[in-house]
């Protein structure tokens, strides 16, 4: 039996404290989540700096929907699915480029201005005599109607109705607000393409060991540690200490640590580990960045924006910020056993270039391809996708720390190295699928 | 020390060799004390430090994954990666011996394979080298991927 029959019997696939195995290897299960979870929730879609100007464009997928993100002629963002409303070819490639003021079709030369509405057919005539009024092609490029910019962040949701963009993420996006307030300007800019890389593994995997605070000194030892041994050799030259030991060090930071750093969680599957503290807490400044922040925003309230260290925020489903390092990550869902990773950089715009080569650093060292910590991240998801097809036992355990009546308050605070963040995920999983159970499946 | 185009197209395979043949150690001694080792992110890159690489090391970084890649813990290493390197002849671009700086720009083929499976990647490496105690050494070692803005799969070992 597929789940695409009786799509509401993905729900009995979660309880409070487990997950079934089949919500991470069956692909009947992925094609559920794309047709609802990832359209009944709000998903980032891109930063406004990648589109500084009118006709700017950057193209990407929702899901698994091609769309671009594309500054219009009056300045407005509009996030338009990327083909043509004729035969569907896609109207831009490029990740990023810039159309002027319109999109031209390089089959057929159809135009569409900017905010998707169709311009021009050649040899309109050829269409007078049939119903092209009636057809979805006179609609012009379909543009996603749900379109939240928050801050220069910009989301979309491609289901119609449902939850609004404020309730959705309610208190949560005062992690965003913080990498933001951390530029003197209160300004970001995305600086330079994304680290791609690419998974055998499915996509919440990646997602919860965002916040599992359980694994880094197991995970880790083997590269972190490796890092402090050598340095702690190198140190007794007296040589201050590099950028890259501080960034890569504390990952072997021990459980007592993490423990300490607690974990916050909110309704609808957010939630951030480093409540109190970070193993972003201990960067050193010697740029005079600390002077200028309380230059721009006065003594105490700069101490308060540098003072919150929040380690990962998860913005359910599929974003990951770090505000204290402004990268940004984002968990594309290709199939059941495929996730490719982006990660992305910010620019504190004002702050000195120090502030940028630390974060540059720490995305290569720590988010790449080639990084030595995120090897045995990998390794350990994909081991997982193979292991789970073991049949006699079917079940991922999410119970540690897990004393019942969860998910009841707006926020909520827990011991570090708690599951409770993936349980909370998996509540807003069973509520952003449940409308499998009242709808048809596959919409209009 | 009087240095021919042979020597330097030399001394280039010489490293891909050591490093098929995982002699690591060794291989950290080509490398001057101040040496980087530089994998681009962007096609034609000429910022090191101010936005994202795929690898700006220096030795402090290198040494580090030469000795994670034998640790009884390194799970991605559990069973070894192995590669190998199939290069184009090497050109050289500069023999400056009073300024001490020479140049060799060498076409590649690299496969890493671990498990069942086996990645291809092919590009270009530059070799900036200097002469230090009387032997040459990596000043600089760029390898710019022809696909360096793909998505990739791990790349554990060096190109
Ligand atoms: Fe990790």
């Amino acid at each position: 039996m597929s789940y695409l029959d009786n799509p509401s019997s993905v729900l009995s696939l979660v309880t409070d404290d487990e997950a079934h195995r089949d919500v991470y290897i069956a692909e009947d299960v992925f094609e559920l989540e794309m047709n609802h979870l990832f359209r009944n929730t709000w998903i980032y879609v891109g930063h406004a700096s990648q589109i500084p100007n009118k006709g700017d464009y950057y193209s990407t997928k929702i899901s698994d929907q091609p769309v671009l993100m594309v500054r219009h002629t009056d300045e407005t963002i509009h996030v338009l699915y990327n083909r043509c409303a004729h035969r569907g070819t896609k109207l831009v490639t490029d990740i990023h480029g810039n159309t002027g003021k319109t999109f031209r079709c390089p089959y057929h030369a159809w135009t569409y201005r900017t905010d998707g509405t169709l311009l021009g057919v050649p040899v309109r005539d050829g269409y007078e005599d049939v119903s092209f009024g009636n057809s979805c092609a006179s609609k012009g490029m379909t543009s996603v109607s749900n379109v939240c910019v928050y801050r220069e962040f910009v989301f979309a949701k491609l289901q119609d109705g449902g939850i609004e963009f404020e309730e959705f993420f309610g208190d949560s996006l005062s992690s965003i607000d913080n990498m933001i307030d951390r530029s003197p300007e209160g300004r970001l800019e995305v600086v330079g393409n994304p680290l791609r890389y690419m998974h055998h593994c499915n996509w919440k995997m990646l997602v919860e060991n965002q916040t599992d605070s359980f694994h880094p000194m197991v995970v880790h030892e083997s590269s972190a540690g490796v890092v402090k041994e050598i340095w702690e050799d190198m140190k007794q030259h007296g040589n201050a200490t590099p950028m890259a030991v501080e960034c890569i060090v504390p990952f072997t930071s021990s459980y007592s640590f993490y423990e300490k750093m607690g974990i916050r969680t909110w309704q609808n599957g957010h939630g951030h580990t480093g409540v109190h503290f970070s193993i972003h807490s201990d960067y050193a400044d010697t740029s005079g960045y600390v002077d200028q922040m309380k230059e721009a925003y006065g003594k105490e309230r700069a101490e308060e924006i540098l003072n919150e260290n929040r380690h990962n925020t998860v913005y359910f489903p599929n974003l990951m910020v770090k505000g204290p390092i402004q990268t940004l990550r984002l968990f594309k869902p290709l199939a059941a056993d495929r996730t490719l990773v982006e990660s992305w950089i910010f620019r504190l715009v004002g702050a000195p270039d120090m502030l940028l080569e630390r974060t540059a650093m720490y995305n290569r060292l720590i988010n790449a391809p080639t990084s030595i910590v995120g090897h045995d991240d990998t390794e350990v998801y994909e081991r997982a996708q193979e292991g789970l097809h073991c049949t006699n036992n079917q079940w991922m355990n999410f119970q540690r720390h897990y004393f019942g009546e969860e998910g009841v308050a707006p926020m909520e605070e827990f011991p570090g190295t708690t599951e409770a963040q993936m349980r909370n995920q998996f509540r807003a999983w069973k509520k952003f699928m449940h409308s499998v159970s009242d709808q048809s499946g596959v919409q209009a | 020390m009087n240095l021919t185009e042979i020597d330097l197209v030399d001394f280039v395979i010489r490293e891909a060799r050591m490093l098929d043949e995982q002699q690591y150690e060794e291989w950290l001694e080509l490398f001057t004390e101040d040496g980087f080792y530089w994998m681009p992110l962007e096609f034609g890159q000429t910022e090191e430090k101010l936005t994202t690489s795929l690898m700006y090391e220096d030795l402090l970084l290198l040494k580090s994954r030469v000795q994670r890649l034998s640790g009884k813990r390194t799970y991605s290493q559990l069973p070894k990666s192995r590669c190998q390197h199939l290069l184009q002849t090497p050109t050289v671009d500069k023999i400056d011996a009073p300024n001490n700086d020479y140049r060799v720009f060498t076409p590649f083929h690299y496969v890493e394979s671990r498990n069942d499976e086996k990645e291809l990647y092919a590009g270009w490496m530059k070799h900036s080298l200097i002469v230090e105690d009387e032997r040459l050494k990596i000043k600089l070692k760029r390898v710019d991927l022809v696909n360096c803005d793909s998505p990739h799969r791990n790349i554990q070992l060096f190109i």
